[in-house]
């Protein structure tokens, strides 16, 4: 029952992935202006472009160049960058750690601001500090990713500068990993000085994307918080003798942790969307500022490989999120 | 002596003058059994969420005492109350589908106080847990232990709080009406056990109920609600023979005999309702001014 | 008695009437920009170069926000910035309310094989990230308002059409609905006069967010420079500039950002105002 709900996900998963295929290719093909030609010298002979125009197979029907590259995607082989001349999926793994990495980070401060916003409220409930976050909140919600960066960038890059608001690692520092994850290889190389230079560049950006989804956790978690704490298991458990605390987070909280869950998953895809704007804006070397370039530089093939890599990250995280919720509902695990 | 003291305990709806308790005074016996009878809204519920602490917050207290072995709970800071009550007094709740956490073992549930309030080691703990199972006739203690509430029947889910209450050897319990939720065919068999294990701990137990017929067969004193007023407080022997109060008897007529269950019922005369309501607003009287 | 609720209610009304007031004063800033802004918005002059606001020293009178590192006057730009964000708001929320709230109206009302593809495609397009799809586009149509316009469309569709899909479903199976099908009236009439004035007010709703919404995309374009054009003050745009001077002229950055920040926050406290209005459950 449990393997037949996943294969149909996965399924549903690649027709969505196979129509994010489809539409990319579509509109990148109705690109007016030519990209070989602008990567040419000046003087170069229509045979020049002819044959560019061959070695990138532009010269073929569109449906025909769409087989040929889902036939190379599905061989592991996204294309040549146009700018770079170097295969699409090597650029694009080099980078791929850099997001995730800030992603991950985003998500984990995410999860702690919301969840001590929900506990804090749910603690003080019927106070007037739980009002007072609420307002709060609701504006945290109400302002995107983009214009926190900015206010950070202002308030601690300029106003009290203790964080490094560009790029993702000082210059000197640039090290010589076997991976790009940086921050988990100079944790497991006892690198420690370049991990604190790592999280001073990623902090901000990581905080600008945590706001809006520590928000939404915040609030909705608290509202299914203050709808257990009524309930008659956590009643039981108050004249057992336990403190409110002890109550709310042995009691109350595993259970009201799953109507977020799922909210998470959405949430963290959006988040991780977030990234192409905030990279921009802070600096940072990962897969969002690459495709802006790309996207400037009309670089087709390296524009494709990011943006499916992207809703591949996208599909698995919701993946991710049904199997974790089917663990975490004892219910559920033994259906 | 008596093991809880309840004296002149007042409750109103929060934010209104209106009362829901009007000066309750109570006692139960160290090793007695206190039936606490009224129709609903009477307030029955509401003295045994008092004395547990777990007024909904709704009710406020604004005046009496609970003494609880001596202690006055209400003079007590809210945590300090909350470990005393943990230590001595313990709840069977209603119902049973609604008061385990769906997301817990019950072994741990059953067995947390014992630890974390009580201070047991681990392993006396978890022994003393399977021995309690055991003693409410649960097959395979082990097996229930670590189970998930959902796995269970409703019967087999009060049997588990009623381990989970006296696990601790509490030296009162209270059943908040502990069998209503449950199937017919079940009830008697978990009447019989409250009270089977009532007697075995000797535990003080307040058991919260609507059914006269009940109360005469386990408690061994009761007191009659109305409006949040003690309407009588007796033996139950004696009660049943003479009661003493109009609206008792009246109940008491209202009640399905167990010895004749054909016999005709007759509701609570409106005299009868029209006097209690009385009392109440004379009580209400007094307290104002 | 006080308690946190009332805290929330009680300053939801002055909330209200902030945002309202802000967005008036938008308006009329943005329509009677030419008559209101004390400098031509383009002209640059290099003397005038980095003036700051006009309570610091080295002000001067008539720039009162201060001016860019080209000598452009801060408060004109911000009052022709403005403009170009409430068209953007107005015509591409409306445009993307009017077509997803259709195809959602149609999905979930008519159910079926274009329920099927509708949601499918709504699946397809929450894989996409946003930004980065409408970048994309605007690269592919090249900069100018249609551009930007059906960039947010193409986004943002799924917005209003999952919502409203939802709606007109929990619509749909309702009595009355049931009822006017049996009298004889047919699926479009019925839809046009019993599911959509019901849904009206989800929709309504969600504009007021979305114009919030395409005011920010179109921020996020014009600083990576690909909105309207490069030449027309967008807030996008000075806030990319503000953020390359940044520690020379704070001001070119800060106020932007301001404007930026409470027209969003004023279309969302108006979008949430509305739904509480229209939701007396939630009350």
């Amino acid at each position: 029952m449990f393997l037949r709900r996943l294969l149909t996900r996965i399924a549903t998963t690649l027709v969505t992935l196979l129509g994010v295929a489809v539409i990319v290719f579509a509109v990148i093909r109705i690109v007016p202006g030519d990209p070989v030609a602008m990567m040419l010298p000046p003087g170069a002979t229509e045979a020049d472009i002819a044959r560019l125009n061959a070695f990138y197979g532009l010269d073929k029907s569109i449906p025909e160049q769409f087989f040929i590259w889902l036939g190379g995607v599905v061989q592991g082989d996204f294309g040549t960058s146009i700018t770079t001349r170097q295969p699409v999926l090597g650029l694009v793994l080099s980078r791929l750690p850099a997001t995730l990495e800030l992603s991950i980070m985003a998500l984990v401060i995410a999860v702690a601001l919301g969840g001590l916003v929900a506990l804090t409220g749910t603690r003080l409930r019927y106070t007037r500090t739980e009002g007072a976050l609420d307002v709060a909140n609701g504006m945290a919600l109400s302002v995107p990713d983009f214009l926190w960066g900015l206010v950070l960038i202002l308030l601690f890059g300029v106003l009290w500068p203790v964080f490094t608001i560009s790029g993702r690692v000082s210059p000197q520092l640039v090290p010589e990993f076997a991976t790009s994850f940086f921050l988990f290889e100079s944790v497991v190389r006892l690198r420690f000085d370049l991990w604190l230079d790592l999280v001073q560049h990623m902090l901000m950006p990581a905080l600008a994307l945590a706001i809006p989804l520590a928000a939404i956790i915040g609030q909705l978690l608290k509202q299914s918080l203050k709808e257990t704490m009524h309930l008659d298991y956590v009643t039981l458990a108050r004249t057992k003798g336990y403190s409110e605390n002890h109550v709310i987070l042995r009691e109350a909280l595993r259970n009201a942790v799953l109507p977020t869950l799922t909210l998470i998953g959405v949430q963290f895809t959006f988040l991780i969307g977030g990234t192409v704007i905030i990279e921009r804006l802070f600096s940072y070397e990962g897969l969002g500022n690459m495709a802006i370039d790309a996207v400037i530089n009309r670089d087709l093939p390296l524009i494709q490989g990011i943006v499916l890599l992207f809703a591949l990250l996208f599909t698995l995280v919701n993946l991710a999120v049904d199997l974790l919720y089917a663990v975490l509902n004892p219910r559920l695990r033994h259906a | 002596m008596s093991f809880l003291k309840i004296r002149d305990l007042s409750v109103i709806l929060r934010g209104t003058n209106h009362r829901l308790l009007r000066g309750v005074s109570l006692d139960v016996g160290a090793t007695e059994v206190m039936g606490l009878v009224g129709e609903s809204g009477a307030g029955k519920s509401m003295i045994g969420k008092a004395v547990l602490g777990i007024l909904p917050r709704s009710a406020k207290i604004v005046g009496g005492s609970i003494e609880l072995d001596g202690v006055d709970l209400l003079k007590l800071p809210p945590r300090q109350r909350r470990h005393l009550i943990g230590q001595k007094a313990a709840l069977i709740p209603q119902d049973p589908l609604t008061a385990l956490n769906p997301a817990r073992r019950i072994g741990p549930q059953i067995g947390d106080r014992l630890v974390d309030i009580l201070g047991w080691e681990k392993a006396r703990a978890r022994a003393r847990t399977e021995e309690i199972l055991h003693d409410v006739h649960i097959p395979q203690p082990d097996r229930v232990l670590r189970a998930y509430p959902h796995e269970l029947s409703g019967g087999m889910r009060q049997r588990v709080l009623i381990a989970s209450a006296f696990a601790a050897e509490p030296r009162l319990i209270v059943a908040d009406e502990p069998t209503t939720a449950l199937d017919v065919t079940v009830q008697k068999q978990i009447l019989k056990l409250i009270f089977e294990m009532q007697a075995r701990h000797g535990t003080a137990l307040l058991f919260v109920t609507h059914d006269l017929g009940v109360v005469s067969k386990i408690c061994q004193r009761l007191t009659v609600l109305y409006g949040g007023l003690v309407m009588e407080e007796a033996e139950v022997g004696a009660f049943f023979e003479a009661p003493q109060h109009p609206y008792s008897r009246a109940l008491l007529a209202a009640t399905p005999r167990h010895t004749d269950p054909t016999a005709d019922l007759t509701p609570v005369p409106e005299a009868v309702i029209a006097l209690a309501q009385r009392a109440v607003a004379d009580a209400d009287l007094r307290w104002h001014s | 008695m006080l308690d946190g609720r009332s805290l929330v209610k009680r300053t939801a009304g002055l909330r209200l009437w902030l945002s309202a007031g802000w967005l008036t004063a938008l308006v009329i800033g943005a329509v009677f920009a030419p008559w209101i802004a004390p400098q031509d918005p383009l002209m640059q002059d290099l003397f005038t170069s980095r003036l700051p606001p006009f309570w610091m020293d080295g002000a001067e009178p008539g720039y009162w926000l201060g001016t860019d590192s080209l000598g452009r006057d801060v408060l004109s730009r911000i009052l022709y910035g403005g403009r170009v964000a409430l068209i953007v708001a107005l015509i591409a929320g409306t445009a993307t309310a009017l077509i997803g709230a259709t195809l959602g109206l149609i999905a979930g009302y008519y159910r079926g094989w274009t329920d099927m593809v509708i949601s499918r495609l709504v699946d397809i397009w929450m894989a996409f990230p946003p930004v980065l799809f409408a970048i994309l586009l605007i690269a592919v149509m090249g900069t100018g308002l249609t551009s930007v316009v059906v960039a947010i469309i193409v986004i943002d569709w799924t917005r209003f059409a999952r919502v409203v899909r939802a709606e007109a479903m929990a619509q749909g199976a309702m009595d009355y609905v049931a009822s006017a099908q049996v009298a004889g009236r047919g699926r479009m009439s019925t839809l046009l006069t019993e599911i959509l004035p019901n849904v009206l007010s989800t929709i309504i709703v969600l504009l007021t967010l979305e114009m919030g919404i395409a005011v920010i995309v179109e921020a996020i374009l014009s600083f990576v420079n690909l909105s309207v054009s490069t030449d027309d003050p967008t807030w996008g745009g000075m806030i990319a500039e503000g953020r390359l001077s940044i520690h020379q002229a704070w001001w070119v950055l800060v106020f932007p950002l301001v404007a930026l920040f409470l027209t969003v926050l004023s279309f969302s406290q108006l979008g949430e105002g509305l739904k509480d209005r229209f939701d007396p459950v939630l009350n």
